[in-house]
C-alpha cells in the first residue's frame, strides 16, 4: 500500500478537464454540484412534461400506466435528490467558506467526494431509463408495493442502492460544513454574526446527518427483503408495512426541511441586500430557523392521516403541524419588516425572492389545512397536495435558488446576468408556475386523484387539467430563457466588479470570481454584515443607489497579489476513485444478485473503494508543499 | 515533508473552537451512527414478540457464552485507552502491544459473534433471517453491529501497521484517538443490544 500510495504522486495541473475530477476546491466543486443539478433538473423537467402531455385530455394513452408509474416515481426522486438538494448543495460550497471567511471547507478532498458519489448515485437512479427497469412506486415507495412480487424487475435495487449511495454523499457533505462553520469562521464572526444562510445551512446539515440515517435504515430492511427474503416487510410473515411509512417520513419530513431552509437562508440574504437594510430581527430569524428545524422531527405522521393511527396521534400530529407554521409565519414576518422602509431595488434575484415569499406563503397555507386532520383525509392522494408540494418546492424552493443563482452568478463568474432576460424570466415562470399549478388545487379539491396515469371524461377536470399542461409547457419555455440568459451572460455579460450589488456579507469584499485562495488575508470580523460596516463606517450617512466604487478601499482586506504563505490542499485522485469503487459495487449488487450468482462485480468495486480509502489516508503532499 | 500522510493541512492552524477538524468529525459522525442504530434498535422493539413461528429468542440465546464475549468487548475498550494513552504519552512500542490486544479481542468478539450465528441457523429448528421476523430483525441489528466491530479492528490494525513508517504521536496521537472513540461507540451499542435483544429476550 505504501509503495502504491508513493507511486501516485498528486496531481498538479489546474487547467483541463481532469483538473476539474480532481479538484478539491470548493468553489469549483459548487460549479460542478450546480451543473449537475440542473442537468437533472432539466431531466426531472421532461418528465414532468410527458406527464403532462397524458393528461392533457382525458382518457388518453400516450404512455402506458406502468410508464405513467415510472415517470412521477423518477420525477419526485430527481427533482428532490437531484435538483433542489444538490443545488443547494453548490451554493453551499460555493458560498459558505466566502461567507465566514475561509479558504477552503474543513475536509476539501471529503468535500470532491461527496460531489462525485452524488454523481454515482444519480446515475443509478437514472439507470433505469436506460435499462427499462426504473423504480415506479413512487418516491414514497411503500411497502408491500416494492416486494419481489410487486415489483419484479432492478427498479426498486435502483431505488434502494440509489438512495442509499445519495445517503453517503449527503452525509459526508453535511458531517463537512458543519464542521466547516462551526471551525472555521474568520476571528470575530460568533455565531451571531453569521450570514443567515450560513446559519440555515447549519440547521440543515444537522437535520441531514440525522435525517439519512433513518432512511439508510429503511433501504437496508427494504433492499434485504429484496436481496436476502428477510420479513421487514412481509405481511404472512407478520411483518408490518406501516413500519416502512414510519421510517420514510421520519426522514422524509425533516428532508422537506432540508429541501426549504437553505432557500430561506438565500431569501434572507438577498432582501436585506436590495433592500439596503440589515435583516430585520436577525436573532428572531435565526432561532425561528433552529426551531423549524427541531420541530421538523415531530410532524412526521401528518403524512399518515389516513393510515388509522388511532385519535391520540392523529390529534399529536395535528397540533405539532399547526405550531410548526408559527416559526415560519414569524420568518415571514421578518422579511418583510426587512423590506419595510427599505431603499428597495427590484432587480432579479429580489424579484425571485419576492416570489419565493409570495408562494410560499400560498403553499404554506394550503399546508396548514392538510394539518387538520379531517380535512387532510379528504385532500390525501389528490391534486390539491399536488399543488400544495409545488408551490413549497417549486414555488418555495427553486424560486430562492434561482434567486441565488441571480445574486451569485456574478461573484462566480465575475459577469452580470442580463437583468432584462432576467425580469422576462421572472415573469414568465411566475404567470407559468401559477397556471400550471393553480388549477391543480381546484381539480383536486374536485377529487382528481393523484398520481394516475389518465382520468375519465366528464368529470370535470378537463379544464384545469388543460391549463396545467399549457403552463407546464410555458414554465418549460421560460427556462429556455434563462438558459438563454445564462449561457448569453457567461460569454458576453457586463463586468460585474467586486460588489455589484453593494452587499452586506464577505463574500463581496473579494474579486469577482475569487482568486483560488479566496482570502488574501482572512478578514476581522466586527459585526453582523461586516463588509457594509467597512464600506459604510458609522457615522456616515447610507447613501441611498446602488454603488459599485468600493472594491478599492477595504479597510480590512488588502488584496495581497502574492499567494506566498498560503497553503491550498492538493488535488487528489482518491475521492473519485472512492466514489467511483461505490458505483461499480452498487451495480455489481442488483446485477449479480439478480441472477444468484456470487457478487463478482460487488467485490471489485469495494476493493475499488478501499483502495481509495487507502490511498487517500497515505497520499503524500505534492513536492511544492511546504 | 516525506510521504508522511497529509491529513488535510490547509487550515491546520488554528480552529474556532480549539477543537480540531477530524475529531470534531468523529464526534458528529458517531451523531450520525446513533440514529442509525436506533433505527434498527427501534425496528427490532417494534417486532419483538411478533414472530408467527418460532424459535423465539428464549429457544436460542446462551447468555452465559454471549456474556463472555460481552466481557471480551468491554475489556477491549480498557486496552484502547492504554493504547491512546501510550501514544499520547510517546511510548510506540507499548502502543503496539495494547493495540494490538484490543484488535484481537476484538476478533474474539467477532469470533464469538459467527460462531453464535452458525449455532442459530444449525440448530433444530434453525433461526435464519428468514425464518421470522425474530430472525430478521435479531441478524440484521447484531449484523451491522459485527460490520462495525469489523471495520473498527482493520482501522485498528491499519493504525498498528501504520505506526512503523508514520509518525503517530503527531497531534497528540489524534489519529489514534479518533479510533478510540469509534471503537468505545461500537462498545456502548453493544451494551444496549446486549441488554434489549439479549437480556430482556429472555427475561421470564
Amino acid at each position: 500500500m505504501a509503495t502504491l500510495a508513493g507511486a501516485l504522486s498528486r496531481p498538479t495541473s489546474y487547467s483541463g478537464w481532469w483538473s476539474w475530477v480532481t479538484t478539491v476546491d470548493h468553489k469549483r466543486i459548487g460549479i460542478l454540484y450546480g451543473v449537475t443539478a440542473f442537468i437533472f433538473f432539466l431531466i426531472g423537467g421532461v418528465e414532468a412534461l410527458i406527464m403532462r402531455v397524458q393528461l392533457f385530455w382525458p382518457d388518453q394513452s400516450i404512455v402506458a400506466p406502468q410508464v405513467f408509474n415510472q415517470l412521477f416515481t423518477m420525477h419526485a426522486l430527481t427533482m428532490i435528490f437531484l435538483g433542489v438538494m444538490p443545488l443547494g448543495a453548490a451554493f453551499f460550497n460555493y458560498v459558505i467558506p466566502l461567507m465566514i471567511g475561509a479558504r477552503d471547507v474543513a475536509f476539501p478532498r471529503l468535500n470532491a467526494f461527496s460531489y462525485w458519489v452524488f454523481l454515482a448515485g444519480g446515475l443509478m437512479l437514472n439507470w433505469g431509463w436506460l435499462s427499462g427497469e426504473s423504480p415506479a412506486a413512487g418516491w414514497f415507495a411503500y411497502a408491500n408495493l416494492t416486494d419481489t412480487t410487486y415489483s419484479p424487475d432492478g427498479g426498486l435495487d435502483f431505488y434502494v442502492l440509489g438512495l442509499a449511495v445519495l445517503g453517503v454523499s449527503s452525509t459526508a457533505a453535511a458531517l463537512n460544513f458543519i464542521v466547516t462553520i462551526i471551525n472555521m469562521r474568520a476571528p470575530g464572526m460568533t455565531l451571531m454574526r453569521m450570514p443567515l444562510f450560513v446559519w440555515m445551512t447549519l440547521v440543515t446539515m444537522f437535520l441531514v446527518i440525522t435525517a439519512f440515517p433513518v432512511i439508510t435504515v429503511g433501504l437496508i430492511e427494504l433492499g434485504f427483503d429484496r436481496f436476502f427474503g428477510t420479513n421487514f416487510f412481509d405481511t404472512t410473515a407478520g411483518g408490518d408495512p406501516l413500519l416502512w411509512q414510519h421510517l420514510f417520513w421520519v426522514f422524509g419530513h425533516p428532508e422537506v426541511y432540508i429541501l426549504i431552509l437553505p432557500a430561506m437562508g438565500i431569501i434572507s440574504e438577498v432582501l436585506p441586500t436590495f433592500s439596503r437594510k440589515p435583516l430585520f430581527g436577525y436573532p428572531v430569524v435565526v432561532f425561528s430557523g433552529l426551531i423549524i428545524g427541531f420541530m421538523g422531527w415531530m410532524v412526521w405522521s401528518h403524512h399518515m392521516f389516513t393510515v388509522g393511527m388511532g385519535a391520540v396521534a392523529t390529534t399529536v400530529f395535528t397540533l405539532t403541524t399547526m405550531a410548526i407554521a408559527v416559526p415560519t409565519g414569524v420568518k415571514i414576518f421578518n422579511w418583510l419588516g426587512t423590506m419595510w422602509g427599505g431603499a428597495i431595488s427590484f432587480s432579479t434575484a429580489m424579484l425571485f425572492a419576492l416570489g419565493f415569499i409570495s408562494m410560499f406563503i400560498v403553499g404554506g397555507l394550503s399546508g396548514v389545512m392538510h394539518s387538520i386532520a379531517p380535512s387532510d383525509a379528504q385532500q390525501q392522494d389528490t391534486y390539491f397536495v399536488v399543488a400544495h408540494i409545488h408551490y413549497v418546492l417549486f414555488g418555495g424552493s427553486f424560486f430562492a435558488l434561482f434567486s441565488g443563482i441571480y445574486y451569485w452568478f456574478p461573484k462566480m463568474t465575475g459577469r452580470l446576468m442580463s437583468e432584462k432576460l432576467g425580469k422576462l424570466h421572472f415573469w414568465a415562470t411566475f404567470a407559468a408556475f401559477n397556471l400550471t399549478f393553480f388549477p391543480m388545487h381546484i381539480v383536486g379539491l374536485d377529487g382528481m386523484p393523484r398520481r394516475v396515469y389518465t382520468f375519465s371524461e366528464g368529470m370535470g377536470w378537463e379544464i384545469g387539467n388543460m391549463l396545467s399542461t399549457i403552463g407546464a409547457f410555458l414554465l418549460a419555455a421560460s427556462i429556455l430563457v434563462f438558459l438563454h440568459n445564462l449561457f448569453r451572460s457567461l460569454r458576453k455579460g457586463e463586468r460585474a466588479g467586486n460588489d455589484p450589488w453593494d452587499g452586506r456579507t464577505l463574500e463581496w469584499s473579494i474579486p469577482s470570481p475569487p482568486p483560488i485562495y479566496n482570502f488574501a488575508e482572512i478578514p476581522r470580523v466586527h459585526g453582523r454584515d461586516p463588509h457594509w460596516d467597512a464600506k459604510y463606517p458609522e457615522g456616515k450617512p447610507v447613501p441611498a443607489g446602488g454603488s459599485n466604487g468600493h472594491e478599492a478601499e477595504e479597510p480590512y482586506h488588502p488584496i495581497a497579489a502574492s499567494r506566498r504563505g498560503i497553503h491550498l490542499p492538493d488535488l487528489s485522485y482518491y475521492p473519485v476513485i472512492a466514489a467511483l469503487g461505490l458505483f461499480v459495487a452498487c451495480f455489481g449488487f442488483v446485477y449479480d444478485f439478480g441472477f444468484r450468482h456470487v457478487p463478482y462485480l460487488a467485490v471489485i468495486g469495494l476493493i475499488i473503494t478501499l483502495i481509495g480509502a487507502y490511498g487517500w489516508a497515505l497520499e503524500p503532499a505534492s513536492e511544492d508543499s511546504h | 515533508m516525506q510521504s508522511a500522510p497529509v491529513l488535510e493541512k490547509a487550515h491546520e492552524a488554528e480552529t474556532t473552537t480549539g477543537i480540531d477538524h477530524r475529531k470534531m468529525l468523529i464526534w458528529l459522525f458517531l451523531a450520525s451512527d446513533c440514529m442509525f442504530f436506533g433505527s434498527l434498535i427501534a425496528t427490532y422493539l417494534i417486532y419483538y414478540g411478533e414472530s408467527l413461528v418460532g424459535p423465539y429468542p428464549e429457544d436460542v440465546f446462551d447468555i452465559p457464552v454471549t456474556s463472555v464475549s460481552t466481557f471480551v468487548l468491554l475489556m477491549s475498550s480498557f486496552m484502547m485507552v492504554m493504547a491512546y494513552n501510550a501514544i499520547s504519552r510517546g511510548m510506540v512500542k507499548s502502543f503496539r502491544i495494547w493495540i494490538l490486544a484490543t484488535a484481537l479481542m476484538g476478533t474474539t468478539f467477532l469470533a464469538f459473534q459467527v460462531f453464535e450465528f452458525y449455532e442459530f441457523s444449525h440448530g433444530e429448528p434453525p433461526l435464519t433471517p428468514r425464518t421470522n421476523l425474530f430472525g430478521t430483525t435479531f441478524f440484521t441489528l447484531t449484523g451491522f453491529h459485527g460490520a462495525h466491530v469489523t471495520i473498527g479492528i482493520i482501522w485498528l490494525l491499519s493504525l498498528l501497521g501504520y505506526s512503523f513508517r508514520g509518525d503517530l504521536r503527531r497531534d497528540k496521537g489524534l489519529n489514534v484517538d479518533m479510533a478510540a472513540l469509534y471503537w468505545h461507540f461500537v462498545d456502548v451499542v453493544w451494551i444496549v443490544i446486549f441488554t434489549v435483544v439479549y437480556l430482556i429476550g429472555v427475561a421470564p
